[in-house]
């Protein structure tokens, strides 16, 4: 057994609640309606390629990359365009969005629907990499971005590790400790097919250390795959954030204002990992994902395979939720957004949707700050939160960028744990923009 | 003098001289370089910059487009006739314009008295709240996490972020309304309630003939029955003003009466005619 | 109504109220020790100080016209270790003087909670030293459990002892070890037992509280510092261990130089502090016209706190790696 590897500034141990950890990956049923947004990533929206009557197929391509960074948008359903218009975002704004009438489930015919798993890996580099574009795969950890253009390197950039990030910090969503449990070969043959995209032999399979059945079954895998590795990470938020992973894993730790492609490391999420295999081997674009829907506000968590386009509602009410919600999250309960319309189409990104009761949401009031310096030692970027917080208050947004706001990775740690409860992680975000607003 | 020095012991005369040469030396030594240093760190300014500065307001608003008070007296200073004419602090008025166009032996530019006007009637009761936010109060803020309590994309988001930043305390968040309302006293025109709202829906109007002005109290693009879902007030883009004023312009289902239409003249029509309520008229309404 | 708020949705369960429950908590055994040792009057002293300093923090936010933050219990805290800072037979009145000291001057008028300079109850008991010095240096003979004090007589502390008495027969009348460590010597109320508040700091320790760097960096230093001395000079007749376990070293490194408000945010800077707080306690104490320093040391490291957060910042992350 290797050590135990983690981060070693700052970080929290929230409780985990991964009450769902247990319930085997099932396939939510098919929508009667789904609503496509052409914006699930980071970057330009993809460019509409149907009008409203056109038919399409599980699989078709609906809209196009526009640009390097956007990615394309494939159909998750069969049936009639019947609307491309702008619809309902889980924020409550209007955007871009495609609307498909169900019928039936009809696949385009590339798609290799054999469950077989197919291990041999015949392409070349360049050819990879135009599958996984031609697929929209993109970062499925949460941000979204496109995963082609972080595999493919820019030249004078040098990488000599992939690592692919099997960690689920936030509490509750267990949708990658699912997947790795169900399907860690498909994750290791994904890496592989990236580490012939990257041209490069190392993968690293970093896994939290309480997800022990996921990594006992990757250590079983990998034995007869040649520098895939699985290293145990600490159970401690947030690990799984990519500047914090790369320094627990190598050691080497990202500068500020920096790539991880800079330490020569690129990070995939495992459900990216996954994404790719199927894109490679099974010709199957990015339409589908794994979610987690949990939260002290249902009766049933589940961790659910579903269509890209389902609207949430339909999922909550296929895990039973309780009466009195007071709050509806998309993502984790750490960097999540909490929803105001639970009927917003779940995206690529969309890794879990919890519910909270009415009784347990928490509202902070804000206290005085006593200076006990927690946050300054839970930062994982070494940040001074409360002085952010104080510059922020008082509109000096320069001297905020000075001591440095702008690496804040966003990751919550500071305003979990201020005993005053100052929203400390606000007034960062609220300096970012400023910051960047000026400029 | 000399006499306190003379003492009787020796030693301690010395004494002294050396304290007293010591001490001057380092005086000498400091004098140097304070004047080395004044010199390099020599600041722009001249005596007719710093006597026009001392007229202005000191607000340091920014609302003449300068840095600051002392960089509008700069400015000010090194300007011709012509260039003159282009600057102006909208914080002073005519006032103080009138006292640094004399200083400078230059006429005075007429400039038209402005205030602050807010494009949105999302009152408490026009757009109740639907959610409740519990995050730290910035519109700035929510703004990116939502589309704010009422639901409407364009309106107000209540908050606040405005009176916060506003430099002269012209602006106060209704107990009633929810909205922040410009005190016309107060407000000196300097846009930084333009500058701080994420949705854009301040603007700098004319104050108008006794103060009478009409504009749409509504940046709603969204169609008519969406935008009445979130709001009884919503400009619905139904034209009714278009026809009452032809300068009136509807764009993306949402009126905008320019500052040009005679508010005396269209106001109290305008006001009385749109069927939402969108249009605010602050002059006197006849209800008869 | 639905709610909508910023990341995150959850929090951690510790509050400003819970640590400074904490606290209180790790207070306890030295306020116990001190009626076992001092008796009715210690008692007295304690519920005087922290009675005065809630009513003066509940009055001083009524003036103020905010909110009463007497629920923070910040306020029983502050006079917990003012009472801890007195000798046992403080006149009523002047513990009262102390906690207008404490509240008003130290706390309130610079702006309440997390915004004094200067630890309260410090201020409170040099205000009290400077106004009244032979009250506050006038300190009785420890009555083990005899509660009424009956035949109380006075007696010096350890460190008036090594500061006053001809070097020779110091060292006869300084008290044992044992009697050191756990509290029958004469002294202020809370730092005679060295027992009882190890036992606070390993709750604090054990709770999170506070982190082990200012109590270990204060201790540690002052005990090499006088350990140096004591083995390369010879004007300094006694040893190390009596100077760590008398006087109000450890109330002071354990509770009083780690009060959050007024000491350094970052790790360093916190070890700054400590061996700051404690190079000025030794020269304080034999350099000095007090016997006692602690006090003096913490409140001027108080004032360099601003600064040391200023210069000392933490680590940016892929910045400066060792």
């Amino acid at each position: 057994m290797s050590k135990i590897k983690t981060f070693h500034v700052g970080g929290i141990h929230p409780d985990k609640f991964k009450i769902s950890s247990e319930a085997a990956i099932s396939d939510a049923p098919l929508p009667q309606t789904a609503v496509i947004p052409v914006r699930q990533h980071i970057g330009a929206p993809a460019k509409i390629l149907v009008k409203k009557g056109d038919f399409v197929k599980v699989g078709s391509l609906i809209a196009d990359a526009d640009g390097i960074i956007s990615a394309d948008v494939h159909s998750s359903v069969s049936g009639e365009v019947i609307k491309v218009e702008d619809g309902e975002t889980s924020g409550g704004y209007f955007e871009k969005m495609i609307t498909i009438r169900v019928e039936g489930d009809e696949w385009e015919e590339s798609i290799d629907r054999n469950p077989e798993i197919n291990r041999e890996i015949t392409l070349s580099s360049e050819e990879i990499i135009n599958i996984i574009r031609q697929s929209g795969v993109v970062g499925m950890g949460g941000a979204g971005f496109p995963t082609p253009v972080k595999v493919d390197v820019p030249e004078g950039k040098k990488v000599d590790c992939l690592i692919i990030n099997g960690i689920e910090c936030e509490p509750y969503l267990t949708a990658d400790d699912r997947l790795m449990q169900e399907c860690a070969e498909q994750i290791v043959i994904g890496a592989k097919i990236l580490n012939k995209a990257l041209g490069i032999q190392k993968a690293i399979i970093a896994v939290d250390e309480n997800k022990q059945k996921a990594i006992e079954n990757l250590r079983k895998i990998t034995r007869s795959y040649v520098g895939v590795n699985v290293e145990v990470c600490d159970t401690k938020y947030p690990q799984g954030a990519e500047k914090q992973l790369i320094a627990a894993v190598t050691g080497r730790e990202v500068p500020p204002g920096c790539l991880p492609i800079d330490v020569n490391c690129v990070v995939q999420n495992a459900g990216t990992a996954f994404a790719v295999y199927e894109a490679v081997q099974k010709k199957k674009p990015l339409f589908e994902r794994i979610v987690t829907v949990s939260g002290d506000g249902i009766e049933n968590p589940m961790n659910l395979r579903v269509r890209i386009g389902t609207p949430a509602s339909d999922l909550i009410k296929l895990c039973r939720p309780k009466s009195d919600i007071g709050k509806i999250i998309f993502g984790g309960p750490m960097m999540g957004t909490a929803v105001i319309n639970a009927d917003a189409p779940i995206t690529k990104t969309t890794s879990g949707v919890l519910l909270m009761e009415e009784k347990s949401v928490f509202v902070p009031e804000e206290g005085a700050c006593i200076r006990c310096a927690t946050c300054v030692n839970v930062c994982p970027q070494g940040l001074e939160p409360y002085a952010i917080a104080e510059f922020t208050r008082n509109g000096e947004y320069q001297e905020a960028k000075k001591i440095h706001v702008l690496d804040c990775i966003e990751c919550g740690c500071c305003s979990y744990s201020c005993p005053a409860r100052i929203s400390l992680l606000d007034y960062c975000k609220l300096a970012k923009y400023e910051i960047r607003k000026k400029k | 003098m000399w006499y306190f020095l003379r003492g009787d012991d020796e030693n301690m005369t010395s004494l002294m001289f050396y304290n007293m040469a010591i001490l001057a030396a380092i005086a000498v030594v400091s004098a140097v370089i304070l004047y080395f240093t004044a010199k390099k760190f020599k600041t722009e300014s001249n005596v007719l910059a710093q006597e026009i500065a001392e007229i202005l307001p000191q607000a340091n608003c920014g609302a003449c487009g300068s840095a600051g008070c002392q960089d509008f007296a700069n400015r000010c200073a090194k300007a011709t006739s012509e260039d003159f004419k282009g600057l102006y602090c909208p914080v002073g008025g005519k006032n103080v314009m009138t006292k640094v166009a004399a200083k400078l032996g230059f006429d005075v530019q007429s400039h038209e008295p402005m205030v602050a006007v807010l494009h949105c009637n999302g009152t408490c009761d026009n757009a109740p709240d639907k959610v409740e936010y519990t995050g730290l109060k910035s519109c700035r803020l929510a703004n990116r996490v939502f589309v704010g309590k009422t639901g409407c994309p364009n309106g107000c988001l209540r908050m606040g972020d405005c009176v916060a930043n506003c430099p002269f305390g012209a602006l106060e968040i209704d107990k009633k309304t929810g909205l922040p309302k410009v005190d016309e006293k107060k407000c000196t025109a300097c846009g930084n309630c333009v500058k701080i709202c994420p949705r854009g829906l301040f603007e700098i109007r004319p104050v108008g003939k006794d103060g009478i002005r009409v504009y749409v109290a509504c940046k709603n693009t969204q169609k008519g029955a969406l935008a009445r879902k979130n709001c009884k007030a919503a400009c619905i883009g139904c034209m009714k003003c278009a026809k009452i004023c032809g300068d009136v312009k509807i764009e993306n289902n949402l009126s905008d009466i320019p500052a040009c239409v005679d508010a005396l003249q269209y106001g109290e029509m305008l006001a009385q005619g749109c069927p939402t309520g969108a249009i605010v008229y602050t002059g006197k309404i006849n209800n008869e | 109504m639905l709610k909508v708020s910023t990341a995150p949705h959850v929090y951690s369960k510790t509050d400003t109220v819970s640590i400074m429950r904490d606290v209180i908590i790790a207070l306890i055994p030295a306020g116990i020790a001190a009626v076992l040792f001092f008796g009715i009057d210690a008692l007295i002293t304690i519920v005087t100080a922290v009675a005065g300093c809630v009513a003066m923090e509940y009055i001083a936010c009524k003036m103020s016209k905010i909110k009463p933050t007497t629920g923070d219990l910040t306020a029983v805290i502050t006079g917990l270790l003012l009472a801890y800072n007195l000798p046992c037979n403080m006149p009523v009145w002047m513990t009262l003087v102390g906690c207008f000291a404490a509240i008003v001057i130290a706390k309130f008028s610079f702006g309440g909670l997390g915004k004094n300079l200067f630890n309260p109850a410090l201020v409170g008991r040099v205000f009290l030293f400077v106004s009244f010095p032979v009250q506050m240096t006038t300190w009785l003979k420890p009555q083990f459990l005899d509660f009424m004090m009956a035949d109380a007589v006075s007696s010096p502390t350890t460190l008036g002892i090594l500061k006053h008495a001809p070097e020779k027969t110091a060292a006869l009348e300084i008290p044992s070890y044992l009697d050191m460590f756990t509290g029958n010597i004469g002294g202020s109320l809370g730092e005679v037992s060295a027992l009882a508040l190890l036992l606070g700091l390993v709750w604090l320790l054990y709770r999170k509280v506070i982190s082990w760097h200012i109590p270990f960096y204060y201790v540690a230093t002052f005990f090499m510092l006088n350990a140096a001395f004591w083995l390369y000079t010879d004007d300094f007749g006694y040893e190390p261990i009596t100077q760590l376990l008398s006087g109000g070293l450890f109330l002071g490194a354990f509770f009083m130089a780690t009060d959050y408000t007024t000491t350094p945010m970052s790790i360093n800077g916190k070890i700054i502090f400590a061996i700051g707080c404690a190079i000025l306690t030794f020269v304080i104490r034999h350099y000095g016209a007090y016997p006692e320093g602690v006090s003096f040391a913490i409140l001027i490291m108080n004032a360099f706190v601003p600064l040391i957060d200023k210069t000392v910042r933490p680590r940016i992350f892929g910045t400066g790696r060792k």
